[in-house]
């Protein structure tokens, strides 16, 4: 398996406030990497580093050989809360067309592949039959979905996702997950979740995050490395799938 | 009504008026839009007044104020941009800092120009009966450059006024756009001063695009509509104003304010008929 993200010794501070330190991770072609960790923890930090939203102190960080600024267009990203306005006048299909940028010409309108890759994307999220209402009317859920197409829509070879389920509920969370390990099979996903039971039942590799790197395996998480992780027991709930 | 429509046959300072009328709404409804959505009307109205600097001094060197004022407005929106993006906590102080001074300065130099007074006046508060064929000629190029931008530049725009932090990860210079639209809405200011003055020049790019905002959910949509109401608040207030000889610009604001709460009093109806109908 190639590398794609390589994380080398990378260190991280807001205003003198280290949140993550001394993190060493290298991510593979295919895999389906799960991020846990406590609030505060640094995830959503490692991730806005890997799309070099945030530039990292000290280390290095390159994506698909390239630093986060080239390599990110390659990446599809799932927010954990949007950036934009809800009562924005526009609607489903229009935001997953934003997907194309980067991708499609640079000048005038989308053309109709543009608009054909957007609906396929819409469909793989199942909710290509509400691709001309207005994002103001859409549920947590639906919501969620529409962010999942806008990402696909560029086409990416690595898929980020913050938090995806963090404001649905539990069958949407399903949902979206069982979506997820299909995409696994032409794309690397890493999914960051405070639900450790949960996601492993599906990603095939978890980090732990509280500012430094405590793991990052492939076997159970013992209740050992959760204590570590978290300061305190935390009672591990059984997900039967 | 009619004698405004003979009139309108016979001079050609009225026919220039409403030339005027028909090329501004056409800035004002796409620029508006963007100003509405991004809510961004406080920043506007930074620009709007820093042009009046421009103006003082174009009119003190005995240069074109029009001329002038392009190139404070266009100054002024760099400024504002470089703020909004650089010094975003302190925002509103600088802003509020251009707004004052701006004027300030343009006072300044008016004060220091012989038989000022009148002139300042038709800055404040518009002159469309006095808009000349090289005014329009103006006014039509700006209306060219701003379609044109807005034509070539619409998806990058969406991105930029929608969801900055995604645009940037799709590769688009969010800084180039941002400023770029900025000065877009000073030429729109520009234009539009024409007819209304610098004072009232805000509610004039607001009003129309939040009308269209209460009945339209896409961008597009909005900027026809708004161009629409821009036209029929602009005209209408011409006419209205003419045969009791009121001021024709507070004439404008006041017909595309009522326009504007007209429109959020029947949303808010639609809406609850609306929701009745489902409830029934």
């Amino acid at each position: 398996m190639n590398p794609i993200i390589e994380i080398d010794n990378v260190s991280f501070s807001y205003s003198h406030i280290p949140v993550v330190r001394d993190i060493n991770l290298v991510i593979h072609e295919g895999e389906f990497l799960g991020v846990i960790g406590p609030n505060a923890g640094g995830k959503s930090t490692l991730l806005k580093l890997i799309l070099g939203l945030l530039r990292p102190d000290a280390g290095k960080i390159t994506v698909l050989g390239k630093s986060p600024d080239k390599g990110r267009s390659r990446i599809g990203y799932v927010p954990q809360y949007p950036a934009f306005s809800r009562d924005f006048p526009i609607n489903v299909r229009d935001v997953v067309l934003l997907g194309r940028l980067g991708e499609t010409r640079w000048y005038g309108g989308y053309t109709q592949e543009d608009r054909d890759i957007a609906m396929n994307a819409l469909k793989s999220v199942e909710i290509d039959s509400i691709w001309n209402q207005s994002i103001d009317s859409l549920s947590g859920g639906q919501l969620q979905r529409m962010l999942i197409a806008r990402a696909l829509a560029s086409k990416p070879d690595i898929l980020i996702l913050d938090e995806p389920t963090a404001n649905i509920d539990v069958r949407a969370e399903e949902d979206i997950f069982a979506l997820l390990k299909q995409y696994n099979d032409h794309m690397t996903i890493i999914v960051v979740s405070h639900d450790i039971g949960f996601i492993s039942g599906y990603v095939n590799r978890v980090a732990c995050l509280n500012q430094t790197l405590l793991c990052h395996t492939t076997s159970e998480i013992s209740g050992k490395t959760i204590e570590e992780l978290y300061g305190a027991p935390v009672r591990m709930i059984q997900h039967i799938h | 009504m009619t004698e405004f429509l003979s009139a309108l046959a016979n001079y050609t300072f009225l026919q220039h008026a409403l030339l005027a009328c028909i090329l501004s709404s056409i800035g004002c409804g796409i620029i508006g839009t963007y100003v509405v959505v991004k809510r961004i009307g406080f920043l506007a109205g930074g620009i709007a007044h820093t042009v009046l600097a421009g103006m003082g001094i174009a009119y003190f060197m005995e240069g074109s104020p029009l001329l002038g004022a392009v190139i404070a407005a266009l100054f002024a929106a760099v400024f504002i941009s470089f703020i909004k993006l650089r010094w975003k906590q302190q925002e509103d102080i600088l802003v509020a800092a251009f707004w004052s001074v701006g004027m300030a300065i343009g006072i300044l130099f008016i004060s220091r120009t012989p038989g000022y007074s009148v002139d300042l006046m038709s800055f404040l508060f518009g002159n469309i009966l006095l808009v000349s064929k090289s005014d329009l000629i103006l006014m039509m190029m700006l209306d060219i450059v701003t379609v044109g931008i807005v034509f070539l530049f619409y998806k990058q725009f969406m991105a930029a006024v929608f969801d900055e932090e995604f645009a940037r990860l799709r590769g688009i210079r969010i800084e180039i756009y941002y400023t770029l639209l900025m000065c877009m809405v000073a030429l729109t200011v520009v234009l539009l001063i024409q007819i209304v003055g610098l004072i009232l020049v805000i509610a004039l790019l607001i009003f129309p695009a939040a009308c269209a905002a209460q009945f339209f959910h896409s961008i597009f949509k909005m900027m026809l509509a708004a161009t629409a109401i821009c036209l029929l608040a602009t005209m209408s207030g011409l006419a209205i104003a003419y045969q009791p000889d009121l001021p024709a610009g507070a004439t404008i604001i006041v017909t595309a304010g009522v326009f504007y709460a007209v429109a959020i009093a029947s949303s808010r109806l639609l809406k609850q008929l609306q929701k009745k109908s489902v409830a029934n």
